[in-house]
């Protein structure tokens, strides 16, 4: 089993074989996991809740807060950052919409194209993780070069009048989504592919023998089956992609394509505004459990989770 | 799906092509059919195109700083430790990913097994835990951690990010053995129980060697996360420097070839180990293939 099929392999009920049986004998293997994760997970985001609503120590020094119940901090975060929060879910969106453009011909290129080449389908799968294993901020810095101003890719549309003159590439919005893009398309891929390489190619065949036309098969037949894939992609791309700083701060400027992300890390490490970091993290993993949650459930996959 | 029977035969076993449609119908179709592998073609190009830049600038010779292209050498790769701080930076990502992978690796394979063979009360609120750091983007994990450790005036270091990378390794670990042990029919361990193998046994000698390829690829999967982890390293390190945030603070003042060096030889080392991967498993399903 690759990396690749292990990794898209979280969606779908358990064949029926192996509905869980035994009722005892669970709490040793549960406990050592769920300790760790109620110390390092649970906790941490309860210590999180509090700090959002400390309110800084009279007369102290920058950085110093006591435990309060301030919700204006909330108000305040934001009143001054709500752009920043807008953009991120934007940009988010939009990358996540082009890596499900580009991923899912990929995906189907791969399950359904290559099928039966077990050859051709492994080095493809090897070829989509690839990027995996060089350093990611490796890559987002080669993007950097590749589209920077003196670069030939600028000149190439420069000379071809694609780019008005003086227009550039780096530091643009577009360059952050196309980072964006790229950093989390292998995580659009896999699932879509691991869904779609399950899909029965006798039920493809039923369509045909049915008289629907390709392109009907696939509407009723493939695409539907293979969403718990593409819900699967999407989440995997869209949650990483609105929390992410690096693409933003490495391929953007600071003026119009920051993220919140980036404001969160400035707050506690350049001002030790630990509150308004706090306040917008919360902001931040309220957001988007809200906006998975409605979409898990209205794309009926629940049972992925 | 639940339409498909042993998904995990039907994949190994290669699969009859579906016919190839005939001229009558959709035309539009097959234009798009025709696109499918162009498509695909450019996709893998931007995929790659990055991570060929990152290989070939690692044989630049590069003075202070690794922009341009100024000729071949292989100095660097002779030399890869010769910037300041890159060997000690990715020693640093190989301790921390092989401690967070070996205990992530060991939680989570427990909490995949008692998720999917027990029925218990509370289940679904596990699931729930499980899926929560997944969902939750990694500013929020990396502040929500770093907030606790200045509460509780923790000294930053090696062990807060390993603490930080096991706590996010757990829920891929979980998830990818959990479809594993999906896949395993429990007949098997109740057999070895009907033989009296007491508990400890039927794990060891049925159980774990059927759900090692399930382990090991999350075994991968949670180095491969934890040692290209930036932004929780980030929050929970302090003065303690992995690799890639070595890059990321050197990025403002030049990237040394070195770096590149580094991350090629790793590229080079993890694509020989999922080939390695790969043929191993076809040749196992060919050999099951003819009995």
């Amino acid at each position: 089993m690759s990396l690749a099929v292990a990794l898209g392999e979280g969606g779908g009920p358990p064949p029926a074989a192996s509905r869980p049986t035994r009722t005892r004998g669970h709490r040793p293997l549960l406990l050592p996991g769920l300790a760790y994760l109620a110390l390092f997970f649970v906790a941490p985001v309860a210590v999180l809740l509090a700090t959002s609503l400390y309110v800084p120590v009279p007369g102290g020094d920058v950085g110093q807060y006591q435990p309060a119940l301030h919700g204006q901090n909330y108000v305040d975060a934001l009143a001054k950052f709500w752009p920043q929060l807008v953009r991120s879910f934007g940009f988010a969106l939009m990358a996540t919409l082009a890596a499900l453009a580009i991923g899912y011909p990929m995906a189907y290129a791969i399950a359904v194209r290559a099928r039966g080449r077990r050859l051709l389908q492994g080095l493809l799968l090897v070829l989509v993780v690839a990027p995996f294993f060089t350093s990611f901020i490796l890559r987002t810095i080669a993007w950097k070069q590749i589209l920077a101003d003196d670069s030939f890719v600028v000149a190439a549309l420069h000379w071809l009048h694609l780019l008005p003159p003086g227009g550039r590439l780096t530091a643009t919005p577009f360059a952050v989504v196309c980072g964006l893009t790229y950093n989390f398309l292998p995580f659009m891929v896999l699932p879509i592919y691991a869904s779609l390489e399950r899909l029965d190619p006798r039920m493809l065949e039923a369509g045909a023998d049915l008289y629907a036309s390709p392109f009907t098969t696939f509407r009723t037949v493939t695409l539907p089956l293979s969403m718990p894939g593409v819900v699967g992609g999407t989440l995997l791309t869209f949650i990483p992609a609105s929390g992410d700083y690096v693409n933003s701060s490495l391929l953007g400027n600071n003026t119009n394509t920051s993220m919140i992300g980036q404001v969160i890390d400035a707050r506690f490490f350049k001002v030790l505004d630990y509150p308004t970091a706090a306040a917008l993290s919360v902001v931040l993993m309220v957001a988007i459990l809200v906006l998975v949650g409605s979409y898990v459930r209205r794309s009926g996959t629940e049972e992925l989770l | 799906m639940s339409t498909v029977v042993e998904p995990v035969r039907a994949a190994a076993a290669p699969r009859p092509r579906p016919a190839r449609q005939g001229p009558r119908r959709g035309q539009r179709w097959r234009l798009g059919e025709a696109l499918v592998p162009v498509i695909a073609g450019l996709a893998f190009l931007y995929l790659l195109v990055p991570v060929a830049y990152t290989v070939a600038f690692s044989f630049n010779d590069a003075g202070k700083s690794n922009l341009v292209w100024r000729g071949f050498t292989l100095d660097a790769w002779r030399n890869p430790c010769g910037a300041p701080q890159v060997c000690e930076a990715f020693a640093h990502s190989l301790q921390v990913g092989v401690a967070s992978t070996v205990i992530a690796t060991a939680l989570g394979t427990l909490l995949a097994i008692a998720l999917v063979r027990f029925r218990f009360r509370g289940r679904p609120l596990v699931n729930l835990l499980v899926f929560l750091p997944m969902s939750t983007p990694e500013v929020v994990l990396g502040a929500a951690l770093l907030a606790q450790f200045l509460s509780l005036r923790v000294q930053l270091g090696f062990t807060t990010v390993v603490i930080a990378h096991v706590m996010f390794c757990i829920s891929f670990v979980v998830v990818t053995v959990k479809a594993r042990v999906a896949s395993l029919d429990p007949a098997l361990e109740e057999a070895a129980a009907d033989l009296y193998a007491t508990p400890w046994h039927a794990f060891w000698r049925v159980t774990f060697p059927l759900l090692l390829p399930g382990i090991a690829a999350a075994a991968l999967l949670a180095f491969s996360l934890s040692f290209d982890d930036f932004i929780i390293t980030n929050f929970n390190s302090g003065a303690f420097t992995t690799f890639p945030k070595f890059v990321y603070v050197s990025a403002a003042r030049g990237i040394p070839p070195q770096a590149n060096v580094i991350s090629s030889f790793m590229f080079v080392l993890a694509l020989l180990l999922v080939v390695a991967f790969q043929v191993v498993s076809s040749v196992r399903a060919g050999r099951r293939q003819r009995g």
